[in-house]
């Protein structure tokens, strides 16, 4: 089989980075040397200047299939990972229907093992998403599926979310929660303030997602249970969170790029494409995530990304959908939230390590047949790593994009860093910054 | 801020100056003349169109609205739509591409959800947008016809003109607004007016009826209702927007009535002169009494009557005025 040749990279180990030469052959990886005399079919990637470390592993990728293919489907939601630097992608499973039995998970792993990804699968934890009753949970554990999430909304009844954690626990999953009371949230479209009040948009307050953080963090106290909490968008959740985590409870959390680069007062020009739940929230919450970033306590950088196609977001305000683009520019967006001087460990770690055992995606599980994803960077490992230029100026355009849908916030923004090239289990799919 | 509406949309009192609210009034005033003559009619917009587009349903400033536009010699094109955009299928930005097809100069529009003008705007932006309400939003012509009814009235009493006084008869004003205030996009465009203008504005609700965000307006909030009425220059009552939740934010009809309604008891409070306004449509018997609708003090009637004259200097301003700079 093919062999592909990293010349010259920061190799960024979990412990210590080192400028050497990365030898992949037959999907793994052969040897990380100073020097490599590569063999001479192998296809050569210059990493000079670049980080090469683990591939990315996005926790939160709606893919839209089955049931929205006009706004994504599996092939094109890989096709926008890839470009970004993910290996592998955890499906949510708000599709229509939602993926909460075994016929719809093994529909997407299929679907998924037909691109060069490894697509992951979240399965829901209650029937229909309907927070009522609980989806066959085991029998998806089965299939392989590691996480289970009613994503797109929490679990509101706290019995149902108790009862869904105790039956979870034995399992060996991972329930993941969307944080925000949606009675307190009260339909609103956007961060309750100041602005809300002024551009007459019923609000969701911050209290909508800190309240069912705290049940949620007591919960996991009662019954023992890991917990995920998905898209914290406020200091204050972020401070609970750590806070448990501090006391020993199994509860873990990520944060999406839209959360630490955007505040509120995008929505001022009503523009449907910064609507989005848990809301843009104030500057103060922009800050404390990337302050949080900074300080490497955040377990995880997901994209949330949500395709609409394009005439949902020609509606008012109030009517479109929620949901933004996440996974062509999340990479960048961590970077630039990280600072320039940053160490490319943390960026490793929020990225690829961080989520990768969060979604347990591991070699040994011959069901689902996904490689291992998040590795030290050392001989004998899959071969899943990203190659990032730092360096790189860019700007966004939403007309070319990978993925089917458009509604990215970012259009016309200047980027710093790009992932220049995407190694998915010893193949390369991405390669000076463009798909093979 | 915007120092004159010549030439532009106008989607909300939030940004304009007080000489670019002054200018819609002064304008306002050579157009009720215009309204007294037996032929109301000036050629001032011949050859331009106007479409009216009320995506939620309107009596009152619909046919002000067109009225107004009609007066000054514009075609207007009148167009029934669905309430929802969803429901009909179609987008907000191929219902606004549709009607740009067909030629027009200006769009005025009212739409359940904020922030629906602004949206339009940035779909045609050849286009004068005139927001006839969003949402929760603002209704930039009701705030500028509520101004111009104040200071029509007392410069009458002062002796003096509209165009004389400037905003002079608003400095120190007390002007106080009662009612749903949280719902209100009458009201978000009224404070906006009577603030710039000098005003000293105050709110009286019940506590869900405020809005969230009420610290960071230019009013302050009353404690006591009566006191209140006893200290205002003139009364602004709101209606319950109940089409816009807010029956879940009083316990009753009644309940209201008793907290927050003028009856003719409270009404005793009232200075003599006190002027009593409400945008209408009025429920009577909830937020105000019959009884002290019909009482001389109040000048609901000159409210609607001035509608036309102000929507015509909207009009006029906005279409036929030129950019400066």
């Amino acid at each position: 089989m093919s062999a592909i040749i990293i010349r010259q990279g920061l190799v960024v180990g979990e412990h210590a980075t080192v400028v050497a030469d990365v030898l992949i052959v037959d999907g793994r990886i052969a040897e990380v040397a100073a020097t490599i005399d590569a063999p001479s079919d192998a296809r050569e990637v210059d990493a000079r200047d670049c980080w090469v470390g683990p591939g990315f592993v996005d926790l939160h990728s709606h893919l839209r299939e089955p049931g929205r293919e006009a706004a994504e489907s599996i092939e094109s939601g890989a096709r926008a990972g890839a470009l970004g630097g993910y290996c592998a992608l955890v499906a949510m499973p708000n599709t229509e229907p939602a993926l909460d039995n075994v016929a719809l998970v093994s529909f997407v792993l299929e679907r998924g093992a037909r691109t060069p990804l490894d697509i992951a699968v979240a399965g829901a934890i209650t029937q229909g998403r309907r927070g009522e009753l609980l989806a066959p949970m085991a029998e998806m554990a089965a299939l392989g599926v590691r996480i289970f999430t009613d994503d797109g909304v929490g679990v509101q009844d706290s019995s149902v979310m108790r009862r869904a954690l105790t039956y979870a626990r034995p399992l060996g999953v991972r329930l993941a929660q969307h944080c925000e009371d949606e009675q307190l949230a009260a339909g609103g479209t956007m961060n309750e303030g100041a602005l809300s009040g002024r551009l007459g948009l019923v609000g969701r307050p911050a209290l909508a997602e800190e309240l069912m953080v705290m049940r949620d963090i007591e919960l996991v106290r009662m019954t023992g249970a890991p917990l995920h909490f998905l898209h914290l968008s406020t200091g204050r959740s972020v401070q609970m969170v750590l806070g448990a985590r501090d006391e020993g409870l199994p509860v873990t959390f990520e944060v999406a790029p839209h959360h630490f680069t955007l505040d509120e007062g995008a929505c001022a020009s009503y523009d449907p494409v910064f609507k989005v739940h848990p809301p843009l929230r104030s500057p103060s919450d922009v800050a404390a995530l990337r302050e949080a970033l900074r300080r490497g306590v955040v377990d995880a950088v997901a994209t949330d990304h949500a395709p609409h196609a394009p005439e949902l977001k020609d509606l008012v305000f109030d009517e479109a959908p929620a949901g933004m683009l996440g996974l062509e520019h999340a990479a960048a967006l961590t970077f630039e939230a990280l600072g320039p001087s940053s160490d490319p460990r943390t960026f490793f770690q929020v990225l690829s390590r961080g989520p990768a055992r969060i979604a347990q995606l591991r070699a040994d599980d011959i069901r689902v047949r996904h490689s291992a994803h998040g590795a030290a960077m050392v001989s004998g490992e899959d071969a899943n790593v990203t190659v990032f230029d730092p360096g790189s100026r860019w700007s966004v355009d939403r007309h070319t994009l990978e993925s089917r849908s458009m509604n990215t916030p970012y259009d016309g923004r200047a980027m710093s860093g790009r992932v220049r090239a995407t190694i998915v289990k010893g193949r390369l799919v991405v390669d000076q910054g463009l798909l093979t | 801020m915007i120092e004159s509406i010549r030439g532009r949309s106008l989607l909300s009192l939030d940004d304009l100056s007080k000489e670019a609210i002054v200018e819609v009034l002064d304008t306002a005033e050579s157009f009720v003349e215009v309204n007294r003559r037996s032929i109301k009619k000036v050629p001032a917009l011949k050859g331009r169109v106007v479409a009216s587009l009320f995506f939620e349903e309107s009596t009152r400033t619909r046919l002000s609205f067109e009225t107004a536009a009609k007066r000054l010699s514009a075609d207007v094109l009148s167009l029934a739509v669905a309430s929802s955009s969803v429901k009909k299928g179609e987008s907000l930005r191929d219902t606004i591409a549709t009607i740009d097809a067909l030629g027009i100069d200006a769009v005025v529009m009212r739409h359940r959800s904020s922030g629906a003008a602004l949206q339009v705007s940035r779909y045609v932006p050849h286009v004068r947008v005139i927001n006839g309400g969003d949402g929760q939003h603002q209704h930039p012509t009701q705030g500028l016809l509520d101004a111009f009814t104040i200071r029509q009235i007392l410069s009458e009493r002062h002796d003096t003109t509209g165009l004389e006084s400037g905003a002079s008869l608003f400095e120190g004003l007390r002007i106080l607004i009662v009612g749903d205030i949280r719902h209100s996009r009458v009201a978000r465009s009224d404070v906006a007016a009577y603030a710039t203008l000098g005003a000293e504005v105050r709110l009286c609700a019940p506590g869900t009826l405020l809005p969230e965000d009420v610290k960071t307006w230019p009013v302050t909030v009353a404690g006591d209702f009566d006191d209140a009425l006893a200290w205002a220059d003139v009364v602004g009552l709101l209606r319950l927007q109940s089409e816009r939740g807010s029956g879940a934010f009083v316990a009753s009809l009644s309940e209201f009535t008793f907290s927050h309604g003028l009856t003719v008891e409270r009404a005793r409070c009232l200075k003599s002169d006190a002027l009593i306004m409400h945008p209408g449509p009025m429920n009577r018997g909830v937020e105000i009494d019959s009884r002290v609708v019909d009482s001389s003090r109040a000048v609901v009637e000159r409210q609607v009557s001035n509608g036309v004259p102000i929507r015509m200097a909207v009009l006029y301003l906005s279409v036929a005025g030129s950019r400066e700079g």
